[in-house]
C-alpha cells in the first residue's frame, strides 16, 4: 500500500518536474526570440540546429501577431486608423492573415524540399513565427502610444510601423536562409517561387471546393429526382 | 438513415453557402450607386445613405401652361438651354428657332415675349439657337448655331454686333463655326463652346476680336498606351483606333466672380475615380482648373455604377452646371437624370432625381438653372421645365452653410443640429457641430463629433487641445508617477549595493 502510494507519488513528482522543466524551456524559448531578432544569423541557426526554439513559443508568437493585428484595428487612435468598426469581424481579420501565412509556409516547404532545402516543415514554421516578433514588440506599444499622439505627430507612428514591417521581412529572409542552408541569391529566388507556389495551392483548393460543390449539387438533384419519381 | 440524410443535407447546404453568398444581388444595386431612394448621399465609406428630399417639385411648366398653344399653336421643340437673369427665365426653343422669355414671381410663370427676330441683322431670324446669355445691361446673346454666329442685341432686340468665325490661323478654317454653348462675363467677353472645336472655349473680347482659346483639355496618354500604339500596332490598327485627341467640353457657366465652371462628359469611366477625368472644372483666366476638392471622393456624381453598355448605365455625365450663392454648385446628370449639389469644398450636399416620366423625374434632362435657391430643369424630350423649391431640410443645409461662411459659427451649429435631427447620416452636420463646440472649448465633445464625421485632421486639432488641457490638469500626478518610476529603482539599487558592501565587508573580516 505504502509502496504503491510512494510509487504514485514519485510518478507525480516526476511529472511535476517534467512540467516544470518544459515550462522553463518554454519561457527560455520565448526569451530566446529577443536574441533571434537582434542576432538573426546565429539566432536562427541555433533556433533550429541547437533546438533553442520550441513549437509552443512559435504558436504563441503567431497568435500574438494575430491579436496585435486585430487590436491595432480597434484600439489605435482614430486619427491614424479609421477602420469601419461596425463591419469588422475579428475572426475574419485574423483568418485573413493566418491562412496566407500557413499557405506560404506550406508552399515554401513544398518547394524547398524538392531543391535540397534542409528545413523540415516544423523548422520553417518556427522560423517564420519567430520572424514576427518585431511586429509584436513594436506595434503593440505603438497602438497604445498612438492614443497620446496628435495628427501632426503621426509620422512617428507611421515610421515605426514601417520599421517593424521591414524588420520582419528581413528576418524572414535570414530565417529561411539559415533554415535551408541556402545562399542569399537562392533564398531570394525561392521567396518568389514560394509566392507562386502559394498561388497554385490557393487555385487548387478553390478548384477542389468548386468541383466538390458541383458534385454535391449533382447528387442532391439526383436524390430529389429519385424522391419525386418514387412518391 | 434519417440522421444520415440530414447530415448529408447539412453538408450540402454548407457547400452551397459560398455560392449563395456570391449570388446576393444587393451588390449589383450598390454598384449602380443607387438604392431605391429618390434622394440620397454617400457616406464616408461610399455607401448610399437614403436622405430626406432637399427639394420638392413646385410646378412643372410646359407649352400649355405658359400659353404657347393660344399664341401660335407651336409647342416647344427640343429646347436646349435655360438662362436666368434676375426674375426672367430665358428658354432656347431650339428647333422652333426662337427664344422664350418668361417671368417668374416665385409661384407663377408668365410668358413675356417670344424672341424670333433681331432687328437689323442679316439674316434676321435664328437657325437652331442652342444657347442664350444675358449680361448686366440686359443685352441678349444668342448662339445661333446654323447661322454660324453669336448674335448680340439690346433689350429691345436691336442688333448690336455678331461674333463670327475667327479669321485667326489658330482656328482651322476648314471647320464651320458652330456655337453650341455661350457665356458672357461682366466685361462683356464672350466664351463660346463650339462643336468640333477641341482646343477649349473660344474667347472673344467685347469688341468681337478673337483672343484665343481657354482651358484646353489636356491630352492624357499613359506610357503603356503610348508604347502599345507606337511600336506594336499595325498601320491599319492605328488608323482604326481613335487618335489621342483632347475632348470637347459639354457645357459652361460663369459664376459671380467671373470663373468658368465647365463640365466634360467625354472620358474613360476608369479615369473618374482617380480624379483624372475631372468632369467638373473651375477655370481661372489662364485656363487652369482651380476647383477645390476636399472630400474623400472628388465631385464626380455617382461613385458606383455598372459599366457602360446599356442606355441607363455607365458613370454620371454632367450635361449642365449652375453655381448658386457661396460657390455651391449644382450639376445635372444626363445618365440617370439626377441633380448633385456640392459645397465650395467639393463635398456632396445632396443628390436626387431619377429617370422616368412622373413629376420630379426626367426623360432627357438637358439644362439646369437657378433663381435664388430654386432650380429649373429643362427636359428636351418632354419639352417641359421642372421647378424645384428647397424643402425645410434643403433650406437648412443652405442656411447652415451660409451662416458658417459668415462666421456665425454658433448659429450654424444650431442649424446643423436641426439637420442632424432630420438626417442622422449627414457627415457635414457632425463636422459643423464639432467645429462650433471646439470653439466653445468642449474638446472632448468636438472629438466625438469629428469621429462621427470621419474627419481625422479636425479630430487631431481637437485632440491636441484636449491633451494639453489633460496634462495641465493632471500635471501633479504625472510628475509624481514619473518620480516614482525614476526614484524607486534608484533606491533599490542603493539598498542592494549597501547590502552587498556589508556582505563583502563581513567576508573580508572572515578571511582575515
Amino acid at each position: 500500500m505504502s509502496r504503491a502510494k510512494s510509487a504514485s507519488d514519485s510518478v507525480k513528482a516526476l511529472r511535476a518536474e517534467k512540467r516544470k522543466e518544459s515550462w522553463s524551456r518554454y519561457l527560455d524559448s520565448l526569451r530566446y526570440s529577443l536574441h533571434v531578432i537582434t542576432h538573426p544569423f546565429d539566432g536562427f541557426w541555433d533556433l533550429i540546429h541547437e533546438k533553442k526554439g520550441t513549437l509552443a513559443a512559435a504558436h504563441t508568437f503567431l497568435i500574438l501577431f494575430l491579436v496585435v493585428r486585430v487590436m491595432k484595428l480597434i484600439l489605435t487612435s482614430f486619427q491614424f486608423i479609421n477602420a469601419p468598426i461596425q463591419h469588422i469581424n475579428i475572426f475574419e481579420e485574423a483568418g485573413s492573415l493566418a491562412l496566407p501565412f500557413l499557405v506560404l509556409c506550406v508552399a515554401n516547404w513544398a518547394m524547398t524540399t524538392l531543391f535540397e532545402g534542409k528545413g523540415r516543415f516544423r523548422d520553417i514554421y518556427m522560423a517564420m513565427c519567430y520572424a514576427l516578433v518585431p511586429y509584436i514588440l513594436i506595434q503593440l506599444p505603438m497602438v497604445i502610444i498612438s492614443n497620446g499622439l496628435t495628427f501632426e505627430e503621426g509620422s512617428i507612428f507611421s515610421i515605426m510601423l514601417s520599421v517593424s514591417v521591414i524588420w520582419c521581412c528581413f528576418l524572414v529572409f535570414i530565417g529561411l536562409m539559415q533554415v535551408h542552408d541556402y545562399g542569399p541569391g537562392k533564398t531570394l529566388i525561392f521567396l518568389v517561387v514560394t509566392v507562386v507556389g502559394a498561388m497554385v495551392i490557393i487555385f487548387l483548393v478553390l478548384t477542389f471546393f468548386s468541383l466538390l460543390s458541383d458534385a454535391i449539387a449533382y447528387f442532391v438533384s439526383l436524390y430529389r429526382e429519385i424522391v419525386y419519381r418514387l412518391y | 438513415m434519417k440522421g444520415m440524410i440530414r447530415a448529408i443535407a447539412i453538408l450540402c447546404l454548407l457547400a452551397l453557402l459560398p455560392v449563395t453568398v456570391l449570388a446576393d444581388d444587393s451588390y449589383s444595386m450598390k454598384q449602380d450607386g443607387f438604392s431605391t431612394s429618390y434622394s440620397y448621399i454617400y457616406d464616408y465609406w461610399g455607401d448610399v445613405q437614403e436622405a430626406p428630399n432637399p427639394y420638392r417639385v413646385s410646378t412643372v411648366i410646359d407649352s400649355m401652361t405658359i400659353g404657347l398653344d393660344k399664341l401660335d399653336g407651336k409647342r416647344m421643340s427640343r429646347p436646349q438651354s435655360l438662362f436666368v437673369h434676375e426674375k426672367d427665365l430665358y428658354v432656347a426653343d431650339t428647333f422652333n428657332n426662337r427664344i422664350l422669355q418668361l417671368r417668374y414671381d416665385g409661384v407663377e410663370f408668365e410668358l413675356i415675349r417670344v424672341i424670333s427676330e433681331v432687328k437689323g441683322a442679316e439674316p434676321a431670324t435664328f437657325n437652331n439657337p442652342y444657347d442664350i446669355a444675358v449680361d448686366a445691361d440686359e443685352n441678349i446673346y444668342v448662339a445661333d448655331y446654323f447661322n454660324y454666329r453669336v448674335v448680340m442685341m439690346d433689350k429691345d432686340l436691336n442688333f448690336i454686333k455678331a461674333f463670327t468665325k475667327p479669321t485667326d490661323s489658330t482656328y482651322d478654317q476648314g471647320l464651320d463655326f458652330l456655337p453650341k454653348k455661350i457665356a458672357v462675363d461682366v466685361a462683356g467677353r464672350v466664351y463660346v463652346l463650339g462643336a468640333n472645336i477641341n482646343k477649349g472655349f473660344i474667347k472673344y473680347e467685347a469688341d468681337t476680336t478673337f483672343t484665343g482659346y481657354i482651358g484646353a483639355n489636356q491630352v492624357s496618354v499613359n506610357m503603356a498606351q503610348y508604347i502599345w500604339k507606337r511600336y506594336f500596332q499595325t498601320k491599319e490598327q492605328r488608323a482604326a483606333s481613335q487618335s489621342f485627341a483632347p475632348t470637347e467640353y459639354e457645357n459652361l457657366y460663369i459664376d459671380d466672380e467671373g470663373f468658368i465652371y465647365a463640365t466634360n462628359t467625354i472620358f474613360s469611366e476608369y479615369d473618374l475615380k482617380w480624379d483624372k477625368a475631372k468632369p467638373i472644372r473651375r477655370l481661372n483666366s489662364l485656363g487652369g482648373d482651380i476647383l477645390i476638392k476636399n472630400d474623400r471622393y472628388p465631385p464626380i456624381g455617382d461613385i458606383w455604377w455598372i459599366e457602360e453598355g446599356t442606355q441607363y448605365l455607365g458613370p454620371t455625365r454632367f450635361t449642365d452646371i449652375t453655381v448658386l450663392k457661396n460657390d455651391l454648385y449644382v450639376a445635372l446628370d444626363r445618365t440617370r437624370g439626377r441633380l448633385f449639389g456640392y459645397d465650395n469644398q467639393g463635398v456632396l450636399l445632396w443628390a436626387f432625381g431619377t429617370r422616368g416620366n412622373v413629376e420630379g423625374a426626367f426623360t432627357s434632362a438637358i439644362s439646369v438653372e437657378h433663381m435664388g435657391y430654386d432650380l429649373f430643369v429643362l427636359d428636351q424630350v418632354e419639352n417641359s421645365i421642372t421647378v424645384f423649391t428647397p424643402t425645410e431640410y434643403g433650406q437648412m443645409i443652405y442656411d447652415a452653410n451660409e451662416t458658417y461662411l459668415n462666421g456665425e459659427y454658433d448659429r450654424s451649429a444650431d442649424i446643423w443640429r436641426d439637420v442632424m435631427r432630420m438626417n442622422a447620416n449627414y457627415p457635414l452636420a457632425f463636422r459643423g457641430i464639432g467645429r462650433a463646440i471646439l470653439r466653445q472649448d468642449d474638446f472632448e465633445g468636438a472629438m466625438r463629433y469629428f469621429e462621427m464625421a470621419h474627419d481625422q485632421e479636425s479630430y487631431g486639432r481637437a485632440f491636441k487641445l484636449y491633451r494639453k488641457q489633460w496634462i495641465e490638469k493632471n500635471i501633479l500626478w504625472i510628475v509624481l508617477i514619473l518620480a516614482v518610476i525614476l526614484i524607486v529603482p534608484l533606491v533599490i539599487g542603493r539598498v542592494k549595493r549597501a547590502k552587498w558592501e556589508v556582505i563583502m565587508h563581513e567576508q573580508s573580516k572572515v578571511r582575515q
